[in-house]
C-alpha cells in the first residue's frame, strides 16, 4: 500500500521509500525511513500535500512525494 | 596584550532556536552578509570572554550535511575549510530524534562538537525527559541544557566552548556510527589506500573522506580530483568499485543504506537516554492548526491574514512616508533657496536628492513588510501558507512559499523581491523573482487610471482588471516556460516540516527587520544613485535648450510622488523634447510606433524607468502645459491615441523594465548581472510583443 492511499487520522509502518535519488535522500534524512511509524494528520484543503506525524514532529510532503512510500496499514 | 580569537561555529536545525541563541549570545553586536557568492544570509557577532574574543557564527539552519541545498553545502564547507574551534549544534530538546541526524553526521565530520539541548523545557512539558550525561556519554561530546527565550544556560554553554576549545585533545573519534561490516569494510579498504597514496597532503579526515566517497559525494569527488591529480582518480576509481560492490550487495545505492544505519544508530541512542511519559498532554499547536489549515475556514483566515499584512504595510507606511517626502521636500526647497541656479543645483535636487529620496519613501513600507514576514516566519504560520497555497503554486512549477512574494508585488516590487529570500531553493528563488515584477504595482496603476479614464470611459475599471489579470496570466506562462528551459530540472522536493508554533519574540522580530532594512538601505542607494544620475544627465542636457526657470524640484517632485500623492507633482518634470532623452525618445520612434505608441509616450515609457508615476508626469509635460488629470485626459483624447493604442501602451507600461530600484532588487536578490540583464530584455521583449500583437491585433480586426 502506499502512503498516498491513508485517509486522514489512519497509521502507518514504513515498508520503502521510492523516488529520484535526491527525494528518497531528503525523505530518509527527515527521520522517515524503514520501520518508521507514521500517522496522517490531514491533506491540505485542497487534497495536496499531506500532513504528517513522525518521531513526534508534523511534516508535510507532496501527495506525489508521498505515493513515492510503500507502507504497511496499522489498524 | 590582544586576546585570542577564539570560533564558535552555530549549527542546528531550522526551528531548532539557534537564532534565539544567536542573539541571546551576541545580543544587538551582530554582522549580517552573504556568505561568499550566494544569497544565503550570514550572520556573525563577537563577544568577549575569559580574556578571549569569541566570533559566534550562525551557520544557516539545516536538516543535514548532505550538500543539495546552498545552505547545507555552506555550513558543510565552512565547518571544513574555516576549520571552527568549536562547533555548537544546537538540537530541539522535544525533537530529539531527528535533531540527532545532523548530530552524527557533525561527529563525522573532524571537528569539537558541542550539543546545546535546547528548549528544554518545552520538552519536559511534552513529557519527554532527557538524560544528558548518559548522551554525553555515548557521543563523546559535551552536552549542556539551554532554554534561548529565557537566556538560561548561555553562560554554560560559553564556558564549555571556551574549555572545548582550549583543551588540547583531538576531537575524540570514539563513539561515531559504526556501520555494517560490508560497509565498514570497503571503508577501511578505502582508508588504507587514501592514506598510502596520498600520504601528508590529504584534503580532509581519511574514512570522513572514504564515506564521502561511498556515498558518491560530487563535491567532495571534484576536490579530490583537482587537489591529487592521478593518485585522486586512483582512488576515485576504487570508491567507484566499492560502491558497486555494495549496490552489488545490498541492491541499494550505499547512501540509502548509510542514512538509514545513521538512523538505526541513533534508534540505540534514544532507547538508552529518552523517556517519554504515556500521559498525553494536550497539544495546543495541533489544536490551533485544525483551525488555520482547516478545509473550510483554512483559506478564508489565510486571505485575511495577507489582507491585514498588506493594508498595514501600504497604509499605515503611508504616513511616515509622507514624512519622510516632507523631509526631502524641505529639504530640496532649503536648497533651492540656498544655492544658486544652476547646473550644480540642478543636479543635487533633480538628481540626487530625488534618486535618495525615491528609495528612501520605500524605508517604512519596507520595514513594516518585514516585520511581517518575521512574525509569519518566527509564528510558525509561513509553513502553513506554503501548505495551504503549495497545490496552485505547482500548477506554475513553483513552491508554495513563492506566493507571498508575488502578492506583494501588487504593492511594491523591490520588497517583493526581497521576500523570495524565503525560498530555500535557488531555482525558486530566481524564478519567484523573475515573474514577480508582472505583478503590476500599485506605481503603474495611476498610468492605468489616466489612460483608461481617458479612452474607456465606464469600461476603465474592466479594462484595469484585465490588464492586472493579464499580468497575472503572463506570469504563469512565463513560470511554465521557464521550468521548461532556463530553470530545468526537478522540482526540489517539498518535504517541509511543520513547526509548532510559537509565540514570537519582539525583540527577535525587531533585529530581523532591521537587518534586512538595513541590506536594503545600503545596497540600493549606490545603484540607484548612479542610474538617477545618468537619467538626470539625459534629462537635463543639452543645456542651450530653452527651458523654464531651474528652481523647480521637478524630478525629485515626481519621484517623491512614488505613491502616487497628488499635489506633490504640480511642478511639472524636467524631460524637455529637446533633452537627450526626448531625442532618444525621437530616436527609438520606430521600435514604439508599430504598437501604436507615439515618440511622446516613447519619451514618458524611458522615463519611467526611474519610477513608474514618472510616467504621468512626463506625459502630462509633453501634452499639456499643466499636469492636471483632467486637463492631460482631453489633450490626450485630442492627440493622435485612440483607445486601441491606449490600451497598448497600458499593456506595454505592465510588462516592460521594471523601475531602477526594482532593477536593483533583482540584481541583488539573484546575485547576478546576468540574470538582471535577462529580467530587463526578457520583460521589455515581451511587452513589445504583446502590445504589436495587441495592437495590429486589433487593427485588423476593425479597431482604430
Amino acid at each position: 500500500m502506499l502512503l498516498s492511499e491513508l485517509k486522514e487520522g489512519q497509521s502507518a509502518v514504513v515498508r520503502r521509500v521510492g523516488g529520484n535519488s535526491i527525494l528518497r535522500r531528503r525523505i530518509l534524512e527527515m527521520g522517515i525511513v524503514k520501520g518508521t511509524r507514521i500517522y496522517v494528520e490531514k491533506y491540505a484543503p485542497l487534497r495536496d500535500p499531506v500532513e504528517l506525524i513522525v518521531k513526534g514532529y508534523h511534516i508535510s510532503l507532496r501527495v506525489e512525494e508521498a505515493s513515492q512510500i510503500t507502507i504497511d496499514l496499522e489498524e | 596584550m590582544p586576546s585570542q580569537t577564539l570560533t564558535i561555529a552555530l549549527a542546528g536545525n531550522p526551528n531548532s532556536g539557534k537564532t534565539t541563541i544567536f542573539n541571546a549570545i551576541t545580543g544587538t553586536r551582530q554582522k549580517v552578509g552573504n556568505w561568499p557568492g550566494v544569497t544565503v544570509e550570514k550572520k556573525e557577532g563577537t563577544v568577549a570572554r575569559d580574556g578571549f574574543t569569541l566570533r559566534i557564527v550562525d551557520l544557516p539552519g539545516t536538516y543535514s550535511l548532505t550538500p543539495f541545498s546552498i545552505e547545507e553545502i555552506v555550513s558543510r564547507d565552512f565547518v571544513l575549510d574555516s576549520r571552527p574551534d568549536v562547533v555548537i549544534d544546537i538540537i530541539d530538546a522535544s525533537n530529539l530524534e531527528r535533531s540527532l541526524y545532523l548530530a552524527t553526521q557533525l561527529r563525522e565530520l573532524d571537528c569539537k562538537v558541542l550539543f546545546a539541548l535546547n528548549m528544554a523545557d518545552m520538552a519536559r512539558s511534552r513529557g519527554i525527559k532527557i538524560n544528558a550525561d548518559k548522551l554525553s556519554k555515548l557521543l563523546a561530546v559535551p552536552v549542556v541544557f539551554t532554554v534561548g527565550n529565557k537566556n538560561e544556560g548561555i553562560d554554560a554553554l560559553l564556558e564549555r566552548a571556551v574549555e572545548l576549545a582550549r583543551a588540547d585533545l583531538p576531537p575524540s573519534t570514539r563513539r561515531r556510527v559504526k556501520y555494517n561490516k560490508d560497509i565498514e569494510a570497503a571503508i577501511q579498504r578505502l582508508v588504507a589506500h587514501i592514506e598510502s597514496q596520498n600520504g601528508g597532503n590529504l584534503l580532509y579526515d581519511p574514512r570522513w573522506t572514504a564515506i564521502k566517497l561511498l556515498e558518491d559525494d560530487r563535491i567532495i569527488k571534484e576536490r579530490l580530483a583537482r587537489s591529487a591529480g592521478d593518485r585522486g582518480k586512483q582512488i576515485l576509481e576504487l570508491a567507484d568499485r566499492e560502491r558497486h560492490i555494495l549496490m552489488d550487495r545490498f541492491d541499494e545505492d550505499p547512501e540509502i543504506i548509510m542514512t538509514d544505519e545513521r538512523y538505526g544508530f541513533i534508534a540505540g541512542i534514544m532507547k538508552e537516554i529518552c523517556t517519554t511519559s504515556s500521559r498525553q498532554r494536550i497539544d495546543v499547536s495541533r489544536n490551533i492548526d485544525r483551525v488555520l489549515t482547516n478545509r473550510f475556514v483554512g483559506f478564508p483566515i489565510f486571505l485575511l491574514f495577507i489582507w491585514i499584512m498588506f493594508q498595514v504595510t501600504f497604509t499605515a507606511g503611508d504616513y511616515p512616508v509622507r514624512w519622510i517626502e516632507s523631509v526631502f521636500g524641505m529639504l530640496s526647497a532649503a536648497l533651492g533657496q540656498v544655492l544658486p541656479s544652476g547646473l550644480f543645483k540642478d543636479f543635487l535636487i533633480n538628481g540626487v536628492i530625488a534618486g535618495v529620496g525615491s528609495v528612501a519613501v520605500f524605508f517604512p513600507n519596507i520595514l513594516i513588510l518585514f516585520f511581517f514576514i518575521a512574525l509569519l516566519e518566527d509564528t510558525g504560520y509561513m509553513a502553513r501558507a506554503a501548505f495551504l497555497m503549495d497545490k496552485i503554486m505547482h500548477l506554475i512549477g513553483l513552491h508554495g512559499k513563492s506566493f507571498i512574494p508575488m502578492l506583494m508585488g501588487f504593492g511594491c516590487n523591490v520588497p517583493a523581491i526581497m521576500s523570495a529570500r524565503a525560498l530555500e531553493s535557488e531555482k525558486d528563488r530566481i524564478l519567484t523573482i523573475l515573474i514577480t515584477p508582472f505583478m503590476s504595482c500599485s506605481a503603474k496603476l495611476p498610468v492605468y487610471i489616466i489612460l483608461a479614464g481617458a479612452f474607456f470611459g465606464p469600461q476603465a475599471g474592466s479594462v484595469i482588471f484585465s490588464i492586472y489579470l493579464l499580468g497575472i496570466l503572463l506570469s504563469i506562462a512565463t513560470g511554465r516556460l521557464m521550468r521548461s528551459t532556463l530553470l530545468r530540472g526537478a522540482d526540489a522536493p517539498f518535504v517541509m516540516e511543520l513547526p509548532p508554533y510559537r509565540v514570537p519574540m519582539l525583540k527577535s522580530l525587531l533585529i530581523h527587520m532591521w537587518d534586512r532594512g538595513k541590506i536594503f538601505l545600503r545596497k540600493m542607494s549606490g545603484i540607484i544613485l548612479i542610474g538617477s544620475t545618468v537619467i538626470w544627465i539625459l534629462s537635463a542636457f543639452p543645456q542651450e535648450i530653452h527651458r523654464p526657470p531651474a528652481d523647480r524640484p521637478a524630478q525629485a517632485a515626481a519621484a517623491l510622488q512614488a505613491k502616487g500623492h497628488p499635489g506633490a507633482a504640480d511642478t511639472g518634470t524636467s524631460t524637455a523634447p529637446e533633452s537627450y532623452l526626448g531625442q532618444l525618445g525621437k530616436l527609438l520612434e520606430p521600435a514604439f510606433r508599430p504598437m501604436g505608441i507615439d515618440w511622446r509616450g516613447g519619451v514618458a515609457l524611458l522615463s519611467g524607468f526611474a519610477a513608474k508615476e514618472i510616467v504621468v508626469s512626463t506625459l502630462g509635460v509633453l501634452y499639456a502645459a499643466e499636469s492636471n488629470n483632467n486637463a492631460l485626459q482631453s489633450a490626450l483624447r485630442r492627440s493622435s491615441m485612440t483607445p486601441l493604442s491606449a490600451l497598448s501602451m497600458m499593456i506595454f507600461v505592465l510588462l516592460y523594465v521594471p523601475c531602477l530600484s526594482t532593477v536593483a532588487a533583482i540584481r541583488r536578490e539573484t546575485g547576478s548581472t546576468r540574470w538582471m540583464l535577462f529580467s530587463i530584455f526578457y520583460s521589455t521583449g515581451l511587452a513589445w510583443v504583446v502590445s504589436f500583437c495587441v495592437y495590429q491585433g486589433g487593427r485588423l480586426i476593425g479597431y482604430l
